[in-house]
């Protein structure tokens, strides 16, 4: 039976399609078979994200209304071959995702894959109510930062009482912080809300944090999920929170300052 | 940056402020999400009914919910204006 995640935030901007590609990456590298799926329909840009914009050929409203099939739609990753991508439709409306489309096309999905990660657009509109309706888990992303915080905590109200674990009464939906761009020095000066502030404000478990990183711009300039970056924090910090995800014990690391040496105070670091 | 504007930085720190601040934000907004939807509704006519007869701003009337385990409480409470009062 498949797993499904949604990785959901509420504001734009935090790293929901970073997050998406980089964990739905991690998974398939762990030998899971997994597909992630656009849902910001009008402005996808996961396809971007992945490096697969150019292979794009049918999308999830296609498979919805029936003019092509999920085989058809379906992109298989070139370097990894367990992941596969549904990429959103960048030209109509929003109200082609109705909750019968979207749930005939996860059922089916979860016929063939071990995980089907849904990557929510920002907002509370249509696309991400789809997203998040049928999840099983959710990876709430969020930056430290007072209105990135605020927006996932309505959507954790969201979660708690619009999903389909929400309306069935079934075991509700486990929630998960993914706290990205921390800066642990601004931290360490009171200038930015601390990891320990965040999970106390949401009370949420907390899967990873991902610091502020050149690897992530780098990534998406040449459409790599960063988690395929192996010596980068950020790249690093990723694969610790799909093995923490998949039940490891893994320590938390990138919440403190990096000790400094003077040589790299006086020249500058990388 | 002067000195003493270096010194006077390290000193307000906006992190806890942040945090102070989405606190009881986030707190406020719990609350507000567990009330029944008819809650604003309800309000509006009660407000209605009661500025049939007495004259009261529309600030001068509060609707609390709070819930308490298996408890609901509803709360209602109105600032008379001093002339009713006084007359």
């Amino acid at each position: 039976m498949a797993r499904i995640i949604v990785v959901t935030s509420g504001k734009g901007g935090v790293g929901k399609t970073t997050s998406s590609a980089a964990i739905s990456m991690g998974l398939a590298l762990r030998g899971h078979k997994t597909v992630v799926i656009d849902f910001d329909v009008g402005l996808r840009n996961l396809d971007l994200i992945m490096g697969c914009e150019r292979r794009v050929v049918y999308d999830l409203v296609n498979v919805i209304n029936g003019e092509a099939t999920l085989n058809q739609a379906l992109i298989k990753d070139k370097r990894c071959s367990e992941l596969f991508i549904l990429p959103a439709s960048q030209t109509r409306d929003k109200d082609a995702l109705s909750i019968e489309g979207v749930g005939k096309i996860l059922e089916d999905l979860a016929k063939d894959f071990e995980y089907i990660v849904c990557d929510s657009p920002a907002g509370i509109e249509r696309g991400a109510t789809m997203a998040m309706y049928f999840a099983d888990d959710a990876i709430v992303v969020t930056n430290p930062e007072v209105s990135s915080v605020r927006d996932s905590d309505r959507m954790l109200g969201i979660l708690a009482s619009k999903s389909r674990r929400a309306e069935t009464a079934e075991e509700p939906i486990r929630e998960y912080l993914l706290l990205t761009r921390y800066n642990p020095e601004r931290v360490e000066q009171g200038e930015m809300l601390s990891v320990e502030d965040v999970q106390e404000i949401l009370s949420l478990q907390l899967l990873g944090v991902v610091p502020e990183s050149k690897a992530i711009l780098n990534a998406s300039n040449s459409g790599t999920p960063v988690i395929l970056d192996t010596d980068s924090d950020a790249g690093q910090a990723y694969s610790d929170i799909v093995a923490r995800y998949l039940g490891e014990d893994k320590p938390q690391r990138f919440i403190v300052k990096e000790k400094q040496g003077l040589f790299k105070k006086l020249f500058g670091g990388k | 940056m002067s000195l003493l504007d270096y010194f006077r930085s390290r000193k307000t720190n906006t992190a806890s402020v942040a945090k102070q601040r989405l606190q009881i934000l986030v707190a406020h907004e719990r609350a507000s999400r567990n009330q029944p939807s008819y809650l604003p509704k309800m309000q509006q006519e009660l407000l209605a009914v009661i500025r049939k007869y007495v004259h009261v701003d529309e600030e001068a009337i509060s609707i609390s919910f709070e819930q308490n385990g298996n408890e609901e409480t509803l709360e209602l409470n109105i600032v008379f204006p001093d002339e009713m009062r006084a007359g």
